[in-house]
C-alpha cells in the first residue's frame, strides 16, 4: 500500500513534468498549428545550461534555473525567428521538417559542445526528503517541487491567457489569424510570445527532469519530448487543463504499467492508452470537437 | 507531322534506376578505370536500396494518399524480424539444404507478409483518425512494435520453433534474444537483390498510382468528402495504399536485417521513420522519382561529409533547414518556376518540330 502510495507520487511528479512540456507544445500547436519536434531538445538545452551554470561557474541553483530559463527562451525566439517564420505560408509538412533539422542542429550542437558521455546532473531542488510511516516512504524535495511548480505554471498560465491583453491576443491569434490581424493585434509579435513562454517553460521542465533522473545526454530531451507531446494529444491539444490531466495520467501509467506490470512494456502500455483514448474521443480528452463542413 | 510521343515518366524513372544499377555494377567489378568504390560507400550499397524502397513506400502513404505517417520504420522493424526469424529458422532447422536464394525468397516474402498483416492491423484503429492526430497514433504503433519485439524471444531446437513472451529461458539455440535482438546472423542481402527489390517497388507503387484503385486513392486524398459522394469506398482504398506501403516497408526491413550480423529493434526507433520522411519530404511529397533521388543522395552524403568528422550530422542538419527555407522562398520559388517555363517551353518547341 505504501510502495503504491509511493509509486503514484513518482507518477504525479514525472506527470507534472510532462504536463510543463505538454503546455509548450500544445500553446505552440494552437497558434502556429505545427508539431514543434524542437520543443525536446529545448529541455535538453536549459538541463546544460544550468548545469554548467552550477557545475563550471559555481552559480546558485536560483540563479542556474534563472540562466536556463533566459537562455531557452532567446533560443526559442531566435529559432522562431530563423527557421519557422519564413515558412508561415509553407506547407505544415515543410514545416514539420524544419522542425526535424533544428532538433538534429541543437543536439548535434550539444554533442559537440558536451560530449556524447552522459554527465551527471546535480539536483538543484534538493532540500533533503520528507519520510513518513516510520521511514517506510520517502518523498523527495524535488517530487514536492515538481508538482508545486506544475500547479503554480498551470494557474499563472490560466489567468495569463484568460486576463491580460497578450494572453487574449493570443488567444485570437489561435482561432483566426486573419482575423486577429485585422482587429491590429501583432501576429507575428504574439507568436514570438508563445514560443517564449513555451521554452521558458521546457527549461524549467529541462531542470526538474533532470533533478529527478539525473542523467544529461544531448538526446536527453527527445524522449520526453515525444511523450509529452503525446500528453498534449491525450488531453487535447491547444488547451491548458488539458495539458496538465493529459501529463499527469501519462507520468502515472508510466510508472505503474512499469512497476506493476513490466519494465520493458512501460513505454508500450503509455501509447496504448494514448491510442485507445484517440479512438473513443479523437480530439482527446478535453479537445474541442470541429465539426466537418462541406 | 508525325506526332512525338514523349517517353513516359515512368519509363524515365526504371531507365534512369537500371543505368545507376549498371553503372554501380561496372565500378563494383573494377572495369572502369580511375572509377573504383570506396570500402565505406560499397557498404552503403544495399542500405541505399533498401532506404529507396522505404522512402518510395512511405510516398504512396504521405504523397498519394496524404496521410502523414511517423511509424513507417515500426513495419521496416517487423519485416527485419520476420526475415531473420524465417531465414535463421530455415539455416538451422534444416543444416543439410543449403539454398541461400530460398532462404532470402522465404524471409524477404514473410517480411513483406508479416508488415502487411501489421499494416491491416494498425490500419483499421488509426484509419479512422485524420491530420495530426494519425500522425501522433502511427507514431505511437511505431514505438509500440518497438517495445513490443524488445519482449520477444524465439529459440530454434531440431525443427522446432519455441517461442517465448517476457520469458529468456528457452531450449536450444536463440536466434530474437529480446532488447539483445537477434545475433549471429547470416548475411544474405547483396546489393543485386536490393535492386530486384527497389524495381518490384517501382513496378507495384507506379502501377498502383496509374490504375483506378491509385486515381481513386488521390481523389480520396483531394477531397473526401467530394471521392465519397460520387461512390468510392473511402476506407478500402486507404487501407490499401496503407497496407501496400506496410508490406513494402517490411520487405525493405527484411532486407536490411539480412544486412547485418545482428540487430536490435533500438535501430527502428522514431527517428529512422523521420529520416525517411525527410527523404519522401525533399524529394517532393508524392513524386515517386524524387523520393529514389533523394534517398539514394541522402543516404550517401553523410557518408561524404565523412572529411568534416564529428561536424558531419551538424551539416547536415543545417544542410537541411537551409534546403526547407530556400524552397519556400518566394523569391527563389518563383526565379526556379520562370527557369523552368523557359526550358520547358523550349523542349515542348522541339518536340513539335521532330
Amino acid at each position: 500500500m505504501i510502495q503504491f502510495l509511493s509509486y503514484l507520487l513518482n507518477g504525479i511528479s514525472l506527470g507534472s513534468v510532462y504536463a510543463i512540456i505538454a503546455l509548450g507544445y500544445s500553446m505552440v500547436y494552437g497558434i502556429a498549428k505545427m508539431l514543434n519536434f524542437a520543443h525536446g531538445d529545448v529541455i535538453m538545452i536549459g538541463a546544460y545550461m544550468s548545469f554548467c551554470a552550477i557545475q563550471y561557474w559555481s552559480l546558485p541553483p536560483i540563479a542556474a534555473i534563472v540562466l536556463a530559463i533566459v537562455v531557452c527562451t532567446a533560443l526559442g525566439i531566435l529559432i522562431e525567428r530563423m527557421a519557422y517564420k519564413p515558412l508561415r505560408t509553407a506547407t505544415s509538412l515543410s514545416v514539420l521538417i524544419t522542425a526535424i533539422g533544428v532538433s538534429w542542429l541543437l543536439q548535434n550542437i550539444a554533442l559537440l559542445i558536451w560530449g556524447a558521455n552522459p554527465k551527471s546532473y546535480q539536483s538543484l531542488v534538493n532540500f533533503g526528503s520528507l519520510t513518513l510511516f516510520d521511514g517506510q516512504l520517502h518523498i523527495t524535495s524535488e517530487t514536492f517541487i515538481t508538482i508545486a511548480a506544475n500547479i503554480i505554471i498551470m494557474i499563472a498560465l490560466t489567468l495569463f491567457t484568460g486576463k491580460t491583453k497578450m494572453g487574449k491576443a493570443m488567444r485570437a491569434v489561435s482561432e483566426d489569424k486573419g482575423a486577429a490581424e485585422l482587429m491590429g493585434i501583432n501576429v507575428n509579435a504574439t507568436i514570438s510570445m508563445t514560443f517564449a513562454i513555451g521554452s521558458g517553460l521546457a527549461a524549467i521542465a529541462g531542470v526538474l527532469l533532470c533533478s529527478s533522473y539525473p542523467v544529461l545526454m544531448p538526446t536527453t530531451g527527445s524522449m520526453p519530448g515525444i511523450k509529452a507531446f503525446t500528453a498534449a494529444v491525450f488531453g487535447g491539444i491547444g488547451s491548458i487543463p488539458g495539458a496538465l490531466i493529459g501529463g499527469i495520467l501519462l507520468g502515472l501509467i508510466e510508472i505503474l504499467g512499469k512497476a506493476y506490470v513490466s519494465t520493458e512494456l512501460g513505454d508500450a502500455l503509455v501509447f496504448a492508452v494514448l491510442i485507445i483514448v484517440l479512438l473513443v474521443k479523437p480530439t482527446g480528452l478535453l479537445g474541442k470537437k470541429v465539426h466537418e463542413k462541406v | 507531322m508525325m506526332k512525338y510521343k514523349k517517353p513516359s515518366r515512368n519509363f524515365v524513372t526504371y531507365a534512369g534506376v537500371i543505368l545507376i544499377f549498371l553503372i554501380c555494377e561496372l565500378a563494383l567489378s573494377g572495369m572502369i578505370d580511375g572509377f573504383k568504390m570506396s570500402r565505406s560507400l560499397k557498404g552503403q550499397l544495399v542500405p541505399i536500396c533498401v532506404y529507396i524502397v522505404m522512402a518510395v513506400s512511405l510516398n504512396l502513404t504521405v504523397g498519394i494518399s496524404g496521410e502523414l505517417s511517423l511509424g513507417h520504420a515500426g513495419f521496416m522493424s517487423v519485416g527485419a524480424f520476420t526475415g531473420v526469424l524465417v531465414s535463421q529458422y530455415l539455416l538451422f532447422a534444416f543444416p543439410d539444404v543449403n539454398l541461400e536464394t530460398i532462404r532470402l525468397i522465404a524471409a524477404l516474402a514473410a517480411g513483406g507478409l508479416f508488415a502487411g498483416i501489421a499494416g491491416v492491423l494498425i490500419g483499421i484503429p488509426v484509419l479512422r483518425l485524420r491530420g495530426d492526430y494519425l500522425a501522433i497514433v502511427t507514431l505511437a504503433f511505431g514505438e509500440i512494435i518497438r517495445n513490443l519485439i524488445n519482449c520477444i524471444y524465439f529459440s530454434v531446437e531440431g525443427i522446432a520453433l519455441n517461442f517465448g513472451f517476457l520469458d529468456p529461458n528457452l531450449p536450444g539455440k536463440m536466434i530474437i534474444n529480446g532488447p539483445m535482438g537477434a545475433t549471429g546472423i547470416k548475411k544474405l542481402a547483396t546489393f543485386e537483390v536490393g535492386f530486384v527489390l527497389v524495381m518490384i517497388t517501382l513496378v507495384v507503387v507506379l502501377n498502383l498510382i496509374n490504375s483506378r484503385s491509385g486515381r481513386a486513392i488521390m481523389a480520396i486524398r483531394d477531397n473526401r468528402i467530394a471521392a465519397e459522394s460520387v461512390g468510392l469506398n473511402v476506407t478500402k482504398y486507404r487501407m490499401l495504399a496503407f497496407v501496400v506501403s506496410a508490406a513494402l516497408a517490411g520487405m525493405a526491413g527484411a532486407l536490411y536485417g539480412l544486412n547485418f550480423s545482428q540487430i536490435q529493434a533500438v535501430k527502428f526507433k522514431f527517428d529512422t521513420s523521420i529520416l525517411v520522411l525527410v527523404f519522401v519530404v525533399l524529394g517532393g511529397i508524392g513524386n515517386i522519382r524524387g523520393s529514389v533521388i533523394a534517398a539514394t543522395v541522402l543516404t550517401v552524403l553523410p557518408e561524404m561529409l565523412r572529411q568534416f568528422g564529428d561536424y558531419r550530422m551538424l551539416i547536415y542538419a543545417i544542410v537541411l533547414i537551409l534546403v526547407m527555407l530556400a524552397g519556400n522562398n518566394p523569391f527563389i520559388k518563383n526565379t526556379l518556376d520562370s527557369f523552368k517555363a523557359k526550358v520547358f517551353k523550349k523542349s515542348a518547341k522541339e518536340g513539335d518540330q521532330a
